[in-house]
């Protein structure tokens, strides 16, 4: 019989976190959704790091992908269309201590909440964006979104998108300060898992766009790659998402491309002949606005005292 | 904040002082961003204020909304101006009001309270943060124009520890207690903030049940609903009603909010010293309104709001009860009350002066037959 010591009772046990600690009732996407993967993804990596769940907030916008926060056995804000991303940066501005992920999709990032995004990007607070691009708005019944392709039917549109699509990875390229701008793909575990890696461990806004597949709405939007991995373009650097010999095999088509310049991802993130994937750019010294919104915030109660009898004495008469 | 006149005054004044505080004023690159920022600050933990005017109102809508929906308590500010629109951005108005009580998708209640004097606009953003907080519910605090770019000497508050925000919770939560366990006497719940360990919960401006899960079914729905409307009644339980200037009954009874307190009472108290029968009555909370009006109200021959809004012209006869617009405080006072209260407003784009008021005391007295 093992007798109870009762300072036991008060004793913090080391925690050892599994997957199911961060599982949160059954995904409602529908069967072959590319978000399954990404919240696999996520939870793998939530315990690769041993996120404490009470310390990890998902915050989303509206859409299939913001539905997110939902299957996360952690802390989550389901939010309003387009503006999860002023709500984390509100969260971050004095919260240092928390893990931060944004999920959003291509309709709600790249269109209703194209203000902020790039703002978000420009401000580069600590967290990860991951943007949800299956090119469609799913949730309301496949309309046009700004990077769904020209021609490519949709209910909005039912002879086909008028004009060519946003690319989100040279709108995030040209904006000031942008600190990670990568591209992944929902079909590839594990570039996708070294990319949301790469992107968490990156002391900035990380800015991942994962192209997904929406099986109901655009089932043949990415055939072609799938079919042939050679229309995919691997860039790979020892700066770069951590390339392993697996996925080297699948993606025969990759080339060496140095982060560090912008100039260079510019130019691939333009290209139209193959989709590139891996990381476009990352600048680790770029500012960081939370530093700055962060400064005074363990003021003590007897200096704020302090500091507002003297503002209010600068009044007396 | 984002730049608004004459809102702006507000934010120049913090960002000089607020460092020494331990704050920060964040310029956001829109109202809606602005709002959204302070809702992220408050949801993890931080007390947050959003300054503003009403087109910016306008714009913060939805999101005002998501904070009565999810219950995250925030403080904002509407320092009011002559609208629709653009309208006038200089000039002041009380003409936010309604927008503010009924401008939101579905059901939607918050506190709204408005200072009449520079010593209220000071004591009022305590009470503000600490009825949000509270009541997990945003607090809107209406001043205006004239309180904006007023100036008034007041007694040196005796600063108290007890005003500043307390730390973040990050103790344990207690796992019997759901994210929004709804008291079913008051509506009130206490909120888990990121950082507690077991509190982790998933906010969302969907239609949710006490454990903070999405909930189509109708009674959920209609439980929630009842349960963030309850918390203005629970308010209004603590308030007192309004004190009176002048005799608690009589033959008129002018009630006013905001910045035109000194006007009226000077109105009030030229037309007494004439031996007017009339008495005036300020309201501080206009959502819940205070206790005892109707009661109040009774007492009077004829009760009539004086406002810096529109309402039609009770003596063009083009208006009949069936058609007639009244001024905003009146529209909420008869719907509550049942009493039969007039209006009388105006929107010149300046504060209305004691002379205009006791000129309508003196017509609405003779209209009763009253005596002098």
């Amino acid at each position: 019989m093992i007798g109870l010591k009762c300072d036991w009772l008060l004793e913090e046990k080391p925690r050892h976190f599994v997957t199911e600690d961060y599982q949160a009732g059954v995904p409602r996407w529908c069967p072959g959704c590319g978000d399954h993967a990404i919240l696999t993804s996520i939870q793998k990596l939530c315990k690769a790091e041993q996120f404490a769940p009470e310390e990890t907030v998902f915050v989303s916008g509206i859409g299939c992908s913001s539905r997110f926060p939902h299957y996360m056995k952690t802390y989550g804000f389901h939010s309003l269309h387009g503006r999860a991303l002023p709500i984390a940066c509100g969260i971050r501005s004095r919260r240092p201590d928390l893990n931060l992920f944004v999920v959003t999709g291509d309709g709600d990032c790249t269109s209703i909440g194209a203000g902020h995004w790039m703002h978000a990007i420009r401000y580069n607070m600590k967290m990860v964006v991951l943007l949800f691009d299956n090119q469609i708005y799913g949730l309301t019944k496949m309309q046009t979104s700004p990077t769904t392709p020209a021609g490519a039917y949709s209910n909005t549109h039912p002879n086909g998108a008028w004009i060519e699509p946003l690319n989100p990875i040279s709108v995030v390229l040209g904006i000031t300060n942008a600190s990670f701008v990568a591209t992944t793909v929902d079909w590839n575990p594990p570039h996708l898992y070294e990319t949301i890696k790469a992107a968490y461990q990156h002391d900035g806004l990380s800015f991942v766009r994962i192209v997904q597949r929406c099986p109901h709405f655009t089932p043949n939007y990415f055939t072609n790659y799938m079919d042939d991995p050679s229309k995919v373009l691997m860039m790979s650097h020892e700066d770069g998402i951590p390339t392993t010999d697996t996925m080297k095999r699948y993606f025969k088509n990759s080339t060496v491309h140095d982060p560090s310049d912008l100039n260079m991802a510019r130019e691939f993130a333009s290209k139209t002949d193959v989709m590139p994937i891996g990381l476009f750019y990352k600048n680790t010294n770029a500012q960081k606005y939370h530093e700055f919104s962060s400064v005074g915030m363990n003021t003590t109660n007897e200096a704020k005292l302090e500091a507002l009898e003297k503002e209010l004495g600068r009044f007396s008469i | 904040m984002y730049p608004i006149t004459p809102a702006t005054s507000v934010t120049h004044y913090m960002a000089s002082v607020f460092k020494d505080v331990g704050g920060f004023v964040h310029q956001a690159e829109d109202e809606i961003a602005a709002i959204g920022f302070a809702i992220g600050a408050s949801y993890a933990g931080k007390t947050a204020l959003t300054v503003t005017s009403g087109p910016g109102i306008a714009l913060k809508t939805e999101m005002i909304g998501l904070a009565v929906m999810a219950e995250v308590p925030l403080v904002v500010v509407d320092v009011q101006r002559g609208g629709p629109s653009t309208g006038l951005p200089t000039k002041v108005e009380q003409a936010d009001l309604l927008a503010i009580l009924y401008g939101a998708a579905g059901d939607a209640p918050k506190i709204i309270i408005a200072p009449a004097t520079i010593e209220e606009c000071f004591h009022f953003m305590i009470s503000a943060r600490k009825l949000a907080e509270q009541y997990r519910c945003p607090v809107f605090v209406l001043t205006d124009a004239n309180l904006a770019t007023g100036v008034q000497p007041f007694p040196k508050p005796q600063l108290k520890e007890e005003w500043l925000s307390p730390p973040i919770d990050q103790s344990r939560w207690d796992t019997n207690v759901k994210p929004y366990d709804w008291d079913p006497e008051t509506g009130v719940s206490p909120r888990p903030i990121p950082g507690q360990k077991n509190g982790n919960y998933v906010l969302t401006g969907l239609a949710h049940n006490s454990s903070s899960k999405v909930a189509y079914e109708s009674e959920a729905n209609q439980n929630a609903t009842a349960m963030r409307s309850r918390k203005l009644a629970t308010l209004q339980k603590s308030l007192k009603p309004p004190s009176i200037n002048g005799d608690e009954s009589g033959d008129l009874l002018i009630v006013g909010w905001g910045s035109t307190l000194g006007a009226i009472e000077e109105a009030v108290e030229t037309a007494r010293a004439e031996g007017t029968s009339v008495s005036s009555v300020h309201l501080k909370f206009l959502s819940p309104l205070e206790p005892g009006l109707e009661e109040i109200f009774k007492k009077f021959k004829q009760v009539i709001t004086v406002e810096i809004n529109y309402s039609d012209d009770m003596n063009d006869p083009m208006y009949n009860r069936g058609n007639m617009r009244h001024a905003q405080l009146a529209t909420i006072l008869r719907s509550l009350t049942l009493v039969d209260i007039k209006s009388w407003s105006r929107v010149p784009g300046f504060p209305l002066q004691p002379e205009m008021i006791h000129q309508v005391i003196n017509d609405e007295v003779a209209k009763l037959g009253g005596t002098k």
